[in-house]
Parts: C-alpha cells; structure tokens; sequence
C-alpha cells in the first residue's frame, strides 16, 4: 500500500476496503480499551441517525435548520441539568464543541478577555494572566496555557492526595488571576474536586481583594455522572462563583468521540466581541467556536441519547457502572497484591498499585495484559506524587459484570506470570513521568 | 451490559412507533426528560424532524464533500467508535494519519528527501489547521524579535478582505491585528502589490488564499513571493507566507500542474487545505503542512503521556473520530491521481456549462473566473426591480439552496449568486437548475418590483434594497399605490397558494 506518495492510477473500490479492513484488524479493539472514558458502543438506532447524517455539515445552520435546532435543546438540556440559574423557557447560553479542550479554550478566552477588560477599566497592567489550577490537570490546560499565552499556577499533588487542594489554591489566586479551574472527575484516579470548598474560600479572599476572581469547572468526565448519582453535591452553578462549566457529552454523555459541550452561567459572561455575526452561505450566521464545518451526526447523537434515556436511563446507566466498579475494585482487593487508589465516589474506575514493586511493576503488567487483549494503561503520578504509579481502568456504560470478571481473572494470570519470571527491573521500576517535554 | 436496563417497560409491546402514545407528545426543548423511551421510537421521532433540513446534495452553497461511495460509508462506522487521540491503542490508524500527511505533503512538493517525513497533521477543519499554522508563525517572529532585542507585543498579520472567517477569528483569540488589503470591483481577491506594501516589522507572516470563497478565484501566490523576496532582501525583515488552500489545495496539482503557489515558492512555509472539501471527505477533516520542522517550533509541540504512552501533539481539539482520517486515506489511495483528476475535470467541465447556459439567458453577468475552484458566481444585469437575494429565495421553492451575498469591503455595492460544483454535482441536475432560474426569473417578471413596494413604505425594507445601487422609485398618488400594493400581494398569494395536501 502506498505510504508517502499519491499512487497514479485508482483502484477498485471493493478492493481498497477490503486492504483498509484488514489493515485495520491490527488496531486494538476499542471495547477493550480500558484505558479510555469515552464512549465506545451505541445503540444501532443511533448508528442509523448517525449514517444519515453523515454529510450535513454542521456549521450550515441555515441550511439545516433541524440539526441546528438539535443542538440549541441539548446546550439548554445540559446547562439546566448543571442547575443554570434560568427560567424554564429562557434560553441558556453555551454551544457545542468537538470535544472538552475546545470547551475548555472557549470558556478560558471568555475568562480571560474579562480580565483584561477589568484591568483595562481599573488602568492597570493586563499582560500577565494566570489560571490556578491542580498538576493532575488534563494536557488540555497546559495547552491553553502555553498557546494563549497564560502562566498556569500549579497546585501540587501531595502523597495520598491526588486531587487539587481547595486551600493552597485560592492562596495562589493573585490579581492576575483570570480564574481558578476545578477538575470534577480527576484524569488520573477518578476523584470528584472539592468545589463547594473551593467556592467557600474563594468567596471570603474576593471580599477581602475586591479581586472578584472566579471558578470554572472542567466537569468533563463528571458532568454526566454527578447529577445522576451524587445529585445533593453542590459543584454546578448552585456556587455563584462557577461562571462556566465543560462537560464531554464523549464520555459519560454517551456520544462517540467528537462532542462537547460548554455552557455559562448568562450571557454576561460570555465577552459580545467574541461572537462574530458572518454573512455566511447568503445568511447572517453566530459563531464562536474555534472549530467552523464539522460533522452533524455526534450532536444528533447526542440529542437520541438525552431524550431515549432521559434522567432515569441515565442514572440507571451510571449505577450500573458504579456497581460494575466497585465489583472490579473488590475483586482487585481479593488478589491481595494491590492498594486501591481510586475513591468509591467520583467517576467509576478503579486505579491500583502493586503492593510489591521490588520485582515487577505495574508497567510490565500492563503489557502482559495487553497479549489477553486488555489495554489498561500504567502511569506515574504528576508531582509532587511521581513516585506512584498506578494502572487504571475505566468503566464504561459497555463494561458488563462478566467482562470484569474476566479481567480479573487475566490480572491474576499475568501475576502469576511474572512470579515465574526474574525481576526485570534491579532498581524497582521505571520512573516515567506523566508527561515530559 | 448497563444500556439493557435503560428500556423502559413496553419496549417490547409497542407494534408500532406510530401507534404508540409516543408521537402525542412533542420531543423535549429545555429539560432532560424524567424517563426514557424506546429506541425505536426515539430514532423515528428525531428522525422525521430531521426530515425538515435541507437536502445536503441540493446545497450548492457549501464546498463541503455531500457523497463518498458505500464502501468507505461502511469503513465509517466501523471505526466510528475508535477516538483517534488514542495513537497507543490504535496504531493503525495513526499510521494512516501519517501516510496521508506524507502523501499530501509531496502533492504540495515539500521539499523533502527520500526517506524524509512530512511535517503535517490531520485537524477538524481549515480552521484548526490555521490556527495552529498561525500559532507557529507568531512563536517564530516573537522568538525572532526577542533575539533582537525588539518589542513583540504587536504582531499583525496581512490577508484579504476576501478572507474566511476563521481568519478573523484566529486574529481575535490570539491576538493579531489583521491587516487586510481591501477589494474593489472586478478584484474581488488579495492584489499581491498592494499586500506587500502593507507588511511591516511585525507581520508574523502573509497569507493568501488559493481559491477565494467569493468567487473561487486562485490569489497570485508567485507574484507575492516574488514582491515579497525582494521587500525581505531591502528590509531584512524574513516576512513569510502561508497559504490557506482550504478549497484550491486539492484542485490545482491536479488541474493546474504548472501553476506554483506551494512549496516550489520558497517563501511558502505552510499551507492548509481541507479534506472535506475536494478532498472529498464529509465534514470534519482538515490538513496543514509545514515546509520543514524548522518551521513548526518546538516548543508548541507536546509530548504527553496519555493513556500509558508518549505522544506528541499538535492540535487544538484532542479527542475526536477517527473515521474522517481513515476515509480520507481510502480517498487517496482509491481514486489515486488520475481519479482526483478525472473529478476534477468533471466538476470544471460542468461548471463550464453552467456558466455557459447562465449567459445564454442574457440576464446575468458572470462574476468568477474560468480558473479556480470550479463554481460559478453570477449577478444580475438588471436589479432595479429584483435582486439576487430573491432568486435566491425562490430557487429554495424548488428544493434548490443557491445562496447570495453582498462582497466585502470595498466591494459591497456588488451582490452575486454562487453555485459550486462539487463531484455529486452532475450534469444533469446542472442543467435542471439551469431550468429553474428560467422559471424563477419568469416568475419575478411578472411580479412588481420589490422596491416600489419598499418606496410605498418601509424605511427598513430600503436599506436592505441597499442604496445608491440605481433603483428606479416612482412617485404616485398614495391611493393608486396602495391599490397597486393590494393588487400585487393578491396575486402573489394567489400565486403561491401551497400545493400540497392539508
């Protein structure tokens, strides 16, 4: 098959399937991919709306009235769930993104054009923006960072706590904080971020500064799992300080990959200068996003699953994968041969560490699980905790009881392996960073 | 597995979805309904609202690719569950992405050695793709000024007033002034002259655009690199050039070989193009490339551990589909070359008859170029009693979206409508479209003209007719006005009394 340059002449296209297809079997399955929130398995009800929709592009609003009209009931659907202080049939302010890094880039622009016209009002220097936020951060945060030219104010892990500390963040909010960014659903173990706390403190340092600084929550696992199962805990707009919240409608949204979604408390909070009125295909046409003509479908995907399932079914769905979870867990446990990571409450996945890394660690069982089929991925802790790692399995709504006991079982086959076998690693393990440069 | 329990009870009972209580109630608007309902009914609901959007084949306002053969639809959704971010886990398809940036890459002739790879990435769109391209070229100029010595604080960067919105928007988020050469009638695209006389210490870099939305006109790449070589050889300045050719990237190897605007220009140091447009990807893919890795900074580049493994990224967006990428590889590698150009030629020649049977009606002028993306923008000989954006309208009637818009400055006295012909686009429906303006044009003959109407009252209506454009306003007795005005509308509503069934 070529590789780098364009062959000359076509091919039959039942023949070019059929060499894609195959090459494509050496992919690993994605409903094994445990190393993954997102969404892998759809009904195929759905896969038929999706197929239809294939070629609308999304961004003709004009031309797809319907489509566009999907999309406005899911940003109000979704930012009422998040508890958005509006009337019943006033219409909330957000929009549909590919995914959570442009949610979150969005929702930091806003965050950060509000700033600078607040520094500008009070004739002070607005060059030097921060966000504070937790090291467990998703790579998305640093990205914002880095390309939009914000210094990012980590707060750093601590052994045993993996999670931003509320305290030592609003104690590094300065004046040039732009804001803080909570994480509802930590990348790394799952965990829920304490953001009633966070409100609370951040709310008695604003009376002392007359700063005014405020929170946004990057709810992209949680946002689709809290208000099903946790629904007393106060995180959404129930805190005056979140101005604005991310959610992946990829993850426990239910949708394949290719859909977020990002909503503000009102129209205030979102700068008017950043909405852009175009004369688009002969009409006047909204945008903001960053991303412009992609595809339709996940967001009538999105809409299928928001009004097939409906609170019941989704709640029922996130039980499901909260018993699956502490099935694992527990199953885990029995092994005798891991320490538990992950809390009981927060996304359902189970995080683990060997109790005994003097002669394997939890990377070589990562491997072994690979050759049963199994991807669950192995990480070091960001700092200041690098010197824990951890393997991790998420949950999804297509992991059934069965196939975690076939996990467990395939984990005891690999220990039992690597019992057999030399330690591989004299000094006790790899110490990979969670990221690098 | 937890979905089965999400059913609720009759699941199983219901014959029908339209004998169920289901249809009596209308979808959900505002709030997340309490409980679930079937599947089916779920999907014949939204389904048939769905029914109400436009036909995307019959939008001849988008170049964005409406068909791909059943066998790459079926390569789709097979992989419609596999979120392409995860490079670890499906290597395969992040080989793909790979062969496709190389591929592309030497279409653009990259300068590059026989074993050498592209540096490329695969993006949602010409949006994200420029924005990353002008990510780079803004690190690279504030890197370049604080070597000197010199203040960075204002970047700009020179384009078009042709430019699509993206543009401006990347202009706005990151922070660059957008300098824009303006347009003026019969030139509707960036003058390369007048561009170069525009950049200054701060341009971050020049872009042009091969295949202007307006009119699908291809800008003069080689002139600007000419003009602008010399202007660096003065200044010392090293201004470059990128070039988005969302539309033209894949037109002009295969239609104009001989045309340079790519990397043969050693000015040029990226370039994006758009997969869903004659790529002929649906929605959702874009590519940019970059001339050598010298020109991609690197600190912008991360190197995550994601999911257990090293991964280097370059992208806005992070998790998405992977069925884009995998259809575009199936694009290049099915149709190779000579499919692209049979395509492409098709799309020319049908434009061309388009074209020519729009003249043979004598009642419009032809705004876009023979040369360039293959579609054809037109305006009225005669507005002073109907303008384009009603034949727009009534074209609609017939199922067809042929839209119409004013230019930009300082070209907004000048209103077209525009036509692309994308590969679904056959010769067939080009002549029954033709069929129809006829009839759409004999129908507004027979109808007064919306502007005397306007003249009787309105001021809003008049401002949208657009002043100072020639329009003809009689003066007449109120009475005989207001008895022209009722006569009209009772014509008009006799005329368009609906056909179909109540």
């Amino acid at each position: 098959m070529p590789r780098y340059e364009m062959p000359e002449e076509s091919r039959a296209k039942e023949a070019v399937y059929q060499m894609i297809s195959d090459e494509l079997m050496l992919d690993a399955n994605p409903r094994l991919n445990l190393a993954s929130f997102v969404t892998t398995w759809m009904e195929p009800e759905c896969n038929q709306l999706i197929l239809h929709s294939i070629n609308k592009n999304f961004v003709d609003a004009n031309e797809y009235p319907i489509t566009t009209d999907l999309h406005n009931r899911c940003v109000n659907m979704i930012a009422r769930l998040f508890n958005v202080p509006l009337g019943d049939s006033e219409d909330a302010v957000g929009v549909g993104t590919i995914g959570s890094s442009e949610a979150i880039m969005l929702a930091g622009l806003a965050f950060k054009r509000r700033w600078q016209d607040k520094m500008k009002a009070q004739n002070k220097p607005y060059d030097k923006p921060n966000i504070v936020t937790g090291s467990n951060v998703q790579v998305c945060w640093k990205k914002f960072a880095k390309y939009f030219e914000i210094e990012l104010k980590e707060v750093k892990l601590g052994d045993g706590n993996y999670v931003m500390d509320p305290e030592q963040a609003v104690e590094m909010v300065d004046e040039n904080t732009i804001c803080v960014a909570a994480i509802l659903g930590s990348t790394l173990n799952g965990e829920f971020e304490d953001v009633r706390l966070l409100n609370e403190r951040l709310m008695k340092k604003n009376k002392k500064t007359g700063w005014g600084t405020e929170i946004h929550v990057d709810a992209a696992s949680g946002g689709f799992i809290a208000p099903f199962l946790y629904p007393d805990l106060e995180w959404d707009f129930r805190l005056p300080l979140v101005k604005s919240i991310n959610v992946s409608g990829h993850k426990y949204g239910l949708v394949y990959a290719g859909v977020g979604w990002v909503v503000w408390r009102s129209k205030d909070h979102l700068p008017q200068d950043f909405a852009f009125h175009i004369n688009y295909l002969g009409a006047d046409q909204l945008t903001f996003t960053l991303n412009f003509s992609k595809s339709s479908s996940q967001i009538i995907a999105q809409y299928y699953q928001l009004v097939r399932l409906g609170f019941q079914g989704y709640r029922s769905i996130m039980k499901k994968c909260q018993e699956n979870a502490m099935a694992l867990k527990e199953a885990l446990e029995r092994t005798g041969r891991f320490d538990i990571v992950s809390k009981d409450n927060g996304v359902p996945l189970v995080a683990f560490s060997l109790k005994d890394r003097r002669r394997h660690d939890e990377f070589e069982v990562s491997e072994r699980l690979r050759r049963f089929g199994w991807i669950v991925p192995a990480y070091t802790m960001p700092p200041d905790a690098q010197h824990v790692t951890v393997l991790r399995a998420v949950v999804r709504c297509d992991f059934s009881r069965p196939l975690a006991e076939k996990l467990v079982d395939d984990v005891q086959a690999v220990l039992q392996e690597l019992d057999a076998l030399p330690s591989r690693c004299p000094s006790g393990g790899r110490n990979e960073q969670w990221e690098r440069r | 597995m937890a979905l089965s329990h999400a059913q609720s009870e009759s699941d199983s009972q219901i014959p029908c979805t339209f004998a169920s209580r289901y249809v009596r109630t209308a979808l959900p608007r505002y709030q997340l309904p309490n409980h679930s309902i079937p599947k089916e009914a779920a999907f014949q609901i939204i389904n048939d609202e769905l029914m109400l959007d436009g036909n995307p084949r019959l939008n001849l306002a988008s170049f964005v690719t409406t068909w791909m053969e059943p066998e790459c639809d079926k390569l789709i959704m097979a992989s419609i569950n596999k979120n392409y971010v995860d490079m670890d886990e499906y290597p395969v398809t992040t080989e793909l992405q790979n062969r496709c940036v190389n591929i592309i890459a030497h279409l653009f002739n990259a300068p590059l050695n026989e074993s050498e790879t592209a540096v490329g990435v695969v993006t949602v769109g010409s949006s994200e793709a420029i924005m990353l391209a002008g990510l780079a070229f803004k690190r690279r100029w504030q890197n370049k000024m604080k070597a000197k010595g010199k203040p960075f604080d204002k970047p700009n960067i020179v384009t078009g007033a042709n430019v699509q919105v993206c543009w401006e928007k990347f202009a706005r988020y990151f922070e660059v002034e957008l300098k824009e050469v303006k347009l003026r009638e019969g030139y509707y695209v960036m003058d390369p002259e007048k561009a170069v006389e525009m950049a200054d210490e701060n341009t971050i870099c020049v872009a042009a655009i091969l295949g202007s939305t307006l009119n699908g006109e291809f800008e003069d790449v080689k002139l600007l690199n000419d003009l602008l070589l010399k202007k660096n050889a003065e200044t010392g300045w090293d201004t470059p050039i990128h070039v988005d050719a969302a539309s033209g990237g894949f037109i002009a190897p295969f239609l104009y070989p001989e045309l340079e605007w790519d990397f043969r220009l050693p000015l040029v140091k990226s370039i994006n193009v758009s997969g869903h447009k004659y790529g002929l990807v649906y929605a959702g893919i874009g590519w940019v490339i970059w001339r050598s890795k010298d020109d991609l900074p690197e600190e912008l580049v991360f190197h995550i551990n994601y999911l257990g493994a090293d991964q280097p990224t370059f992208t806005l967006n992070f998790s998405k589909g992977s069925s884009q990428v995998i259809a575009q590889y199936y694009q290049l590698i099915r149709l190779g070359f000579q499919g692209y150009k049979c395509i492409m030629e098709n799309c020319r020649e049908n434009a061309e008859v388009l074209k020519t049977e729009l003249e043979r009606t004598g009642r419009f002028n032809i705004v876009s170029k023979d040369r360039g993306v293959p579609l054809v923008a037109f305006s009225l000989k005669d507005r002073s009693r109907h303008d384009e954006f009603e034949v727009s309208d009534y074209l609609r009637r017939f199922g067809w979206i042929v839209p119409s818009y004013t230019m930009p400055p300082d070209a907004q006295h000048v209103t077209v409508l525009r036509v692309v012909i994308r590969e679904d686009f056959c010769r067939t429906l080009a002549e029954r479209l033709v069929l129809d303006i006829k009839k759409v044009l004999h129908e507004l003959d027979s109808l007064p003209s919306k502007f005397l109407v306007i003249a009787a009252g309105g001021k809003a209506a008049e401002e949208e007719a657009g002043a100072g454009d020639g329009v003809i306003r009689l003066k007449k007795r109120e009475v005989e006005i207001q008895r022209e005005i009722t006569d009209a509308w009772k014509k008009f509503v006799i005329a368009h009394k609906t056909k179909g069934v109540c």
